[in-house]
């Protein structure tokens, strides 16, 4: 009899080419290995310096995200890439995976898009895998009960050479968040309030699980933006036990397994759940029933508070260092201690990211601004996350949804998330944002971020000034997160 | 990579905590194929004013900090992405190790695989240790790998913690890769005992 182990344990164990002694990290066997144009070039070149092939091409595959434009296609179909060093970094990677025969998504094509929306949208993200990626937002994929981490270039290396990689055993967090979430209050605004409470670094040497009734009640897609910002909690990956939702999520998309290696998949994921009796090393709990709307005031996303309270003041402080890391944030972020956000200047509106660019958060952003418009100065963008999201998307109509509120609809990609793709923020420039990093200059150098959900991100549109999506809802019938 | 050994530095304070990954080099500066020249965009947003002069007031643009190894920094130092520019720039400015009192988890791997010490040290230490360089800006610190002790300004010397495997590597310029690829029997032998969970080339 075996003792009772929790879901990080079990798929943990189940990958270990050799485990963790006195001496030496455990050899962990990856399952999947996804690769964008930023973090990989490095990687592919020390595998040609040493004469080495990639192990399983079959086990990688590659899109193009981060350095993508996101602006119209031209009139020959094709995205015009104007800046010369991210047309030669795709370049490298078109080179790389035709090189060593990893299938890639290029810029423009079909299933093209951000690299933690394709993997699940393809099936290729499955429960029990072990997925990762030179990418910090990899722990989107915890959500089907996958353990997925994000990597360095190094290690991306290692991954390509051999599919495995050194690691220690991390500690692991069980985050319950149980209740009802109220109208307008949201998956993004459970894992903002998640943050705010542990803060930035609060999980880091953890894997976080999230369990409870709140979370039970998510859509796929919903846990996905959960799962995505563990690492904005320091945690590089969070889990949620696969349900049935997971299976019929994955049921019939291309990378899934069919027919009988389909009821064989389901029978073994149904055991990917923590034992009863297993322990985690710490708990940290929520009540969604009380969760307000969330929103940050600062500049990292542990600086966040309930959309109607006030911004936190540097004197109710007890360390000299936080403090002066509190009083840093507001001078960047122009703002006063003690004032409201509400009603604060929002210059652009951006929906996207791979926190919440999928078709579920789209729709959810079309319904609440459907016969409405985005207010004058403000300028709203709609990025989906892959080609395929914006295909469905237009053949839902949410695009003419958008254009007519006066948004732009635009390409696939990490857009102004990253702000290293011709999509960014002017210097002082505020924005309400659906993204998952409020971090100095990261839309754009002197830009100021406020992370929110999608609904906060409308309602702000369509306000002109900072707003709270229970507004919205009390005038529109608007379910957030739709099934998906 | 070089076998790394005992050195002794002045010390450039940074005393700010969660400093984030694209602090300490934006994210236009990752559209490179490889790692040159990123030192000199180490903390970019910081460093230089918009017309590319040196803000005179940034502590790495004091007359000070030139040629010193050591960065002292505030609470989680490397938090956010998992770019590996971040040491690869701390590394071309000639930064050989970051005081803090915890790193984030990513950018820890990354600092190790490239002969930067993440040297991690108690509250207490951290605060006493800052005291001490602020009121003698020119007083050096030891780390000795090895030993994994940091001697302090004052001759005190702390211990900090570092995996044994990652030591071992750093000491005897042990390449991780190489390591891996050694294991390549056992690898095999996981490979026969399972079939791959998916066919990337099936939905490509």
């Amino acid at each position: 009899m075996s003792s009772p182990r929790t879901l990080f344990q079990k798929i943990w164990d189940s990958h270990l080419v050799r485990p963790e002694t006195p001496e030496t990290p455990a050899v962990l066997y990856i399952d999947l290995h996804l690769v964008h144009e930023v973090t990989s070039p490095q990687a592919f070149s020390e595998l040609r310096q040493r004469g080495l092939k990639v192990r399983r091409p079959d086990q990688t595959i590659a899109t193009m995200d981060h350095s993508t434009p996101t602006t119209p296609r031209g009139a020959d179909g094709r995205i015009p890439v104007t800046d010369a060093q991210a047309a030669a970094q795709l370049g490298q990677l078109v080179r790389n995976c035709a090189d060593f025969g990893v299938p890639l998504f290029e810029l423009g094509d079909a299933k093209q898009g951000i690299v933690h929306v394709i993997g699940p949208e393809q099936g290729i993200t499955q429960p029990g895998m072990t997925i990762v990626c030179g990418d910090s937002h990899t722990s989107t994929h915890g959500a089907f009960g996958a353990l997925a981490f994000g990597i360095g270039t190094s290690e991306v290396g290692h991954v390509l050479a051999t599919q495995c990689l050194l690691q220690s055993r991390p500690k692991t967090m069980e985050v319950r968040v149980d209740g009802t979430l109220r109208p307008g209050v949201t998956a993004k605004d459970i894992i903002l309030a998640i943050i705010a409470k542990i803060g930035t670094g609060g999980g880091t040497g953890y894997v976080l699980e999230y369990t409870g009734s709140a979370i039970r009640s998510l859509s796929m897609e919903e846990r996905m933006t959960i799962c995505n910002m563990s690492i904005e909690g320091g945690a590089r990956a969070g889990l949620v036990a696969p349900d049935e939702k997971t299976f019929e999520y994955l049921r019939g998309r291309p990378g899934a397994p069919a027919g009988a290696a389909w009821d064989r998949a389901v029978e073994q994921w149904r055991e990917l759940s923590t034992d009863e009796g297993a322990s985690y090393d710490t708990l940290v709990t929520l009540d969604a029933d009380s969760l307000r709307p969330m929103i940050t005031y600062g500049t990292n996303p542990g600086m966040g508070m309930p959309i109607d309270a006030s911004v936190p003041d540097p004197a109710d402080l007890s360390e000299e260092s936080q403090k002066a890391g509190l009083q840093k944030a507001l001078d960047y972020m122009g703002l006063q201690a003690g004032q409201p956000l509400l009603g604060n200047r929002v210059d652009v509106v951006f929906v996207g990211s791979c926190t919440n660019s999928r078709i579920s958060d789209l729709r959810v952003a079309a319904n609440a601004i459907r016969g409405r418009k985005v207010a004058p100065g403000v300028r709203m963008m709609v990025v989906p996350g892959s080609q395929v999201v914006k295909r469905q998307a237009e053949a839902e109509g949410l695009r003419e949804i958008f254009e007519a509120a006066g948004a732009e609809w635009r390409e696939a990609g990490c857009s102004m998330c990253i702000a290293m793709n011709g999509d960014q923020l002017s210097p002082g420039q505020y924005a309400v944002s659906t993204s998952n990093r409020n971090f100095e200059g990261r839309q754009g150098k002197g830009g100021r971020t406020f992370l929110a959900s999608p609904l906060t991100a409308v309602a702000s549109a369509i306000r002109g000034r900072v707003a709270d999506a229970r507004e919205l809802v009390e005038k529109l019938p608007v379910t957030p997160g739709s099934p998906a | 990579m070089e076998p790394i050994r005992s050195f002794t530095s002045r010390v450039v304070l940074l005393p700010i905590e969660n400093i984030d990954t694209d602090q300490i080099i934006p994210a236009r500066f990752l559209k490179v194929t490889d790692k040159a020249g990123l030192g000199e965009a180490l903390f970019s947003d910081w460093r230089y004013n918009e017309d590319g002069s040196q803000k005179a007031d940034f502590v790495l643009n004091h007359p000070g900090s030139k040629g010193a190894n050591v960065l002292f920094a505030g609470d989680n130092f490397g938090c956010g992405s998992s770019r590996e520019h971040a040491p690869w720039a701390l590394v071309g400015f000639g930064f050989q190790a970051v005081i803090s009192t915890f790193f984030a988890d990513i950018f820890r791997n990354n600092a190790l695989k490239n002969g930067l010490l993440p040297v991690m040290v108690e509250p207490a230490v951290h605060q006493k240790l800052f005291a001490d360089l602020r009121a003698n800006p020119a007083a050096e610190v030891t780390v000795d790998l090895a030993s994994q002790t940091l001697t302090l300004p004052d001759g005190g010397k702390v211990s900090f913690p570092i995996e044994p495997f990652a030591k071992h590597c750093l000491l005897n310029g042990v390449d991780q890769l190489g390591f891996l690829i050694g294991e390549e029997d056992a690898i095999q032998a996981y490979e026969a005992s399972r079939p791959a969970r998916v066919v990337t080339s099936q939905v490509a």
